[in-house]
């Protein structure tokens, strides 16, 4: 077990990689002085940097693109079409610290699996012919466009004059912290604009605006054409380009990562401090967002057929969706972890919730999900399926998102398509989603099934699950559970703790999931939530570096000491007031664990019910509904989705 | 006293007001911040007519572009569809001309077509005029009303007015037939859905 006593907040993670590109601030009159893009190669060989932070970026110099620094210079070859000359910095010289640039061979941001395997016809439909309107109104001319990479990439500089040179984490948080009402109305030149701690795009190849965390997108059309001429010069050269940091060290970091999926450019810029990974992983999020809208297959094929395709139109109202997902990217560590958090339950409360959905079953029907609160309560799940396949937090993730992100489901009994883009990005579900107690809307039911003309039947589901519920008067129970609290756990300096289990009893097909006590004080403010994420933040991609993985790190930091431990059957961080000692800190979390262990039927969902809605119920299903209609189960559905 | 459930769906732009519309009847309550629907939106109402009870079943249907595929699935064994443009919305009025082609092509053979322009109490930033409507619903035979959702203009007598023509039941044809007399129904001839 590797062991590591810091003493100091984390700058180094920056400074590792700084040396390396100190650039002069007269070079500053093109991409080549200010930017190193450095090619990697992914094969993270371990650093021989003498700190003990990995850098951010690994510098494999493959190749590298007009550098300032590093031997070879291997043509920058193709001059491609849309020279990107992002500009000298406008603030003048040395006010620009170093961008660093590292991108790898080959596609490998990009790849992450998700081949398209054919699509399996999705029933939005992609391309309407009669909608000559489809607008040319974003023509996403490149030439004008450099003097927003300069503010995309260089807002550190002029952000940096505010703040001294702290390091302290939290002070990244700061800035963007208030989310104004209307972003899509926002000033995109104004300076609260680029104060925004992080800013997510989404873009087609073609550089067509899709999306933009924050203003207009038909403001940001010629930002993104620029970000997209970044990709397409770095993919000219046969590569990929991945991310580039920016900033001078400790004052105004930006970190921009690109990723491409399909024919979907995804940019975050991002003064959080996040890992790259982190932010990458963020961005796949958004990405799994959108397929589960409009499924893989379908917007490839969208954009196979028209390459200049104006997404947009397809994705109209559904902004709010994007916007609440990075929202809740930013606030809960269920992405972190890509775990997920569910309610503490009496494991009798739970069972009987679950039984209540076992029996109220139909063919076609696959998952029965109970939510109260944004976090669930109990999964049912279809047996064959599960065997096959299972859902993935992630997926659970995007539902919760979408449920939470809209007001839509609040009346009446919403039947809508819906793709869970971990499962199959290329299909559909039917989603029958209704609340279970009306006017307050805190319990809400969601059932998926394979079958598109199925919502008589399983909307007849529902009411046997009303009924259930109102017989064993479970709402009024379900209303009484919360979240606890850490002092329960009765270890006197511990603030706050994550932890997820690997060790899951069932089988390994298990719903990932963790546990996580309220946020109480001193982390009761949003502001200071907010930095408590961040610790865990940089604990989590300390222990998950890809050059360095760490086992345990015992970190003091100036209001808190935390401690992140992984083992091959949990993961850990902790959090306690300042002064705690190593060895209590050990001690504590000791006892800890003991007592997630004594608590865990009720903190997890420890044996996720299975049912069976195919001809030979076995022993663990047991239909509410026998007879004919149990038939014709198999061939609809799930077959075509395994 | 005879149940007769009535498959009413509602199609039209993004925007338009079609859930306002429904909320408005169902709820009678309005709400200016709403969501944008999600795929669609099921709901039911039963009012009394004449000496039968009139179970509606609204599906409110999704105006984003992404959800157009899917309207077949709502509107195929509606009784009526209710067509919702914006008056103070040109667009919204091409769109639901190309709805009433769709629902002549593929719709069932004797839906009742309603035609409600929404936002009437927005007249000062009208686009479409009320004649030019009135006009249009005519020559398709479809019931015409201007109706607010705001200010509970012509919402129930939309569907009033829907009852009056939806025909007698397990009658084949005469979708236009006003007026007519009504029986009293046994009760197993309530109409199922899909």
């Amino acid at each position: 077990m590797e062991e590591e006593h810091q003493d100091r907040e984390q700058p180094e993670i920056v400074r590792c990689s700084e040396p390396q590109s100190h650039c002069s601030p007269d070079d500053t009159d093109s991409l080549k002085a200010a930017a190193t893009i450095t090619l990697d190669n992914t094969s993270p060989a371990e650093q021989g940097c003498g700190t003990e932070d990995p850098p951010p970026c690994k510098l494999d110099a493959l190749q590298e693109i007009s550098s300032t620094n590093g031997p070879s210079e291997p043509e920058p070859e193709p001059e491609p079409e849309p020279e990107p000359q992002p500009q000298p910095q406008p603030q003048g010289p040395g006010g620009e610290g170093p961008l660093e640039a590292s991108s790898d061979q080959g596609k490998v941001g990009a790849g992450e699996e998700n081949g398209p395997s054919e699509p399996e016809g999705p029933a939005v439909e992609d391309d309407q012919p009669e909608n000559a309107s489809d607008s040319a109104s974003t023509d996403n001319t490149l030439e004008d466009s450099s003097e927003f990479v300069v503010t995309v990439l260089a807002r550190g500089s002029l952000e940096d004059q505010g703040e001294g040179p702290s390091s302290e984490l939290s002070e990244a948080s700061s800035p963007a912290q208030a989310p104004a009402p209307s972003h899509r109305d926002e000033d995109v030149t104004a300076e609260s604009w680029r104060r925004h701690r992080k800013h997510v795009f989404v873009l087609s190849e073609a550089g067509k605006p899709i999306y933009s965390r924050y203003g207009n997108e038909e403001a940001l059309s010629s930002t993104m054409g620029v970000m997209m001429a970044l990709v397409s010069f770095v993919q000219s050269g046969d590569n990929t380009i991945r991310s580039i940091y920016s900033g001078e060290h400790g004052t105004d970091e930006h970190t921009v990562v690109f990723m491409q999926q399909g024919p979907l450019v995804l940019v975050s810029v991002s003064c959080s401090r996040q890992s790259e990974q982190q932010l990458r992983s963020e961005l796949l999020y958004v990405y799994n967002q959108i397929v589960s809208m409009l499924t893989q297959a379908s917007i490839n094929r969208i954009f196979e057929r028209k390459k200049n395709y104006d997404l947009r139109r397809l994705l109209a109202g559904s902004e709010k969706i994007l916007d609440g997902l990075l929202n809740l990217v930013d606030s809960d560590p269920s992405f972190l972890l890509s775990a997920v958090h569910c309610l503490p339950l009496a494991s009798s409360l739970r069972d009987s919730l679950s039984q209540i959905l076992q029996k109220a079953i139909t063919p076609n029907l696959v998952f029965s999900i109970l939510i109260a609160k944004n976090q669930l309560l109990t999964i049912v799940q279809e047996k064959t399926v599960i065997e096959d396949a299972r859902l993935e937090p992630a997926d659970l993730h995007l539902l919760l998102n979408l449920i939470g992100a809209s007001s839509a489901f609040q009346a009446g009994e919403i039947w809508t398509p819906i793709c869970l883009p971990l499962f199959n990005p290329d299909c559909y579900f039917y989603a029958y989603i209704s609340y279970l107690d009306p006017p307050d809307c805190t319990v809400c039911l969601l059932l998926l099934s394979t079958d598109k003309e199925a919502f008589y039947a399983v909307a007849d589901c529902k009411r046997k699950i009303d009924e259930g519920m109102r017989t064993q008067n479970a709402l009024r129970a379900i209303a009484k559970a919360q979240s606890y609290s850490a002092s329960q756990v009765g270890v006197s300096d511990l603030r706050h703790f994550m932890y997820k289990p690997f060790d899951v009893p069932d089988n390994h097909r298990q719903l990932t999931q963790f546990t996580s006590p309220e946020m109480e004080a001193p982390y009761s403010s949003e502001e200071e939530r907010t930095r408590l994420l961040d610790l865990y933040r940089y604990m989590h991609s300390r222990i998950h570096s890809n050059s360095r993985p760490l086992k345990l790190i015992y970190h003091v930091a100036e209001r808190e000491t935390l401690l992140a431990w992984v083992t091959s059957k949990f993961e850990l961080y902790t959090c306690f007031s300042p002064l705690v000692t190593k060895a209590s800190a050990i001690n504590a979390i000791t006892k800890l664990l003991r007592w997630i262990k004594k608590e865990e039927d009720r903190l997890f969902i420890r044996n996720p019910p299975k049912y069976s809605t195919t001809p030979n119920p076995s022993k663990s299903s047991r239909g509410g509904k026998g007879g004919p209609d149990r038939q014709d189960t198999t061939d609809n559905g799930f077959l075509s989705l395994l | 006293m005879a149940l007769r459930e009535l498959k009413v769906c509602l199609l039209g732009d993004t925007g338009v007001g079609k859930s306002s519309i429904v909320w408005r009847f169902v709820e009678d309550s309005f709400d200016p911040n709403i969501n944008p629907t999600i795929g669609a939106s099921f709901m039911t109402k039963t009012v009394q007519y004449q000496n039968e009870l009139h179970k509606f079943l609204i599906w409110d249907t999704a105006g984003q572009e992404r959800f157009r595929a899917l309207a077949p699935m709502y509107y195929r064994g509606s009784a009526a569809a209710i067509i919702v443009y914006d008056i103070t919305k040109e667009e919204s009025f091409q769109t639901l001309k190309n709805w009433v082609k769709e629902l002549r092509q593929h719709g069932p053979p004797n839906i009742v077509v309603a035609i409600a322009g929404n936002k009437c109490d927005l007249s000062d930033a009208r686009e479409v005029s009320e004649k030019d409507a009135k006009d249009y619903a005519d020559s398709i035979h479809a019931i015409f009303v201007e109706a607010s959702a705001k200010n509970a203009i012509n919402i129930n007598e939309v569907f009033i007015a829907i009852s009056q023509r939806i025909p007698v039941v397990d009658c084949g044809g005469g979708a236009a037939g006003k007026g007519f007399k009504l029986r009293r129904q046994p009760s197993e001839t309530r109409r199922t859905c899909c």
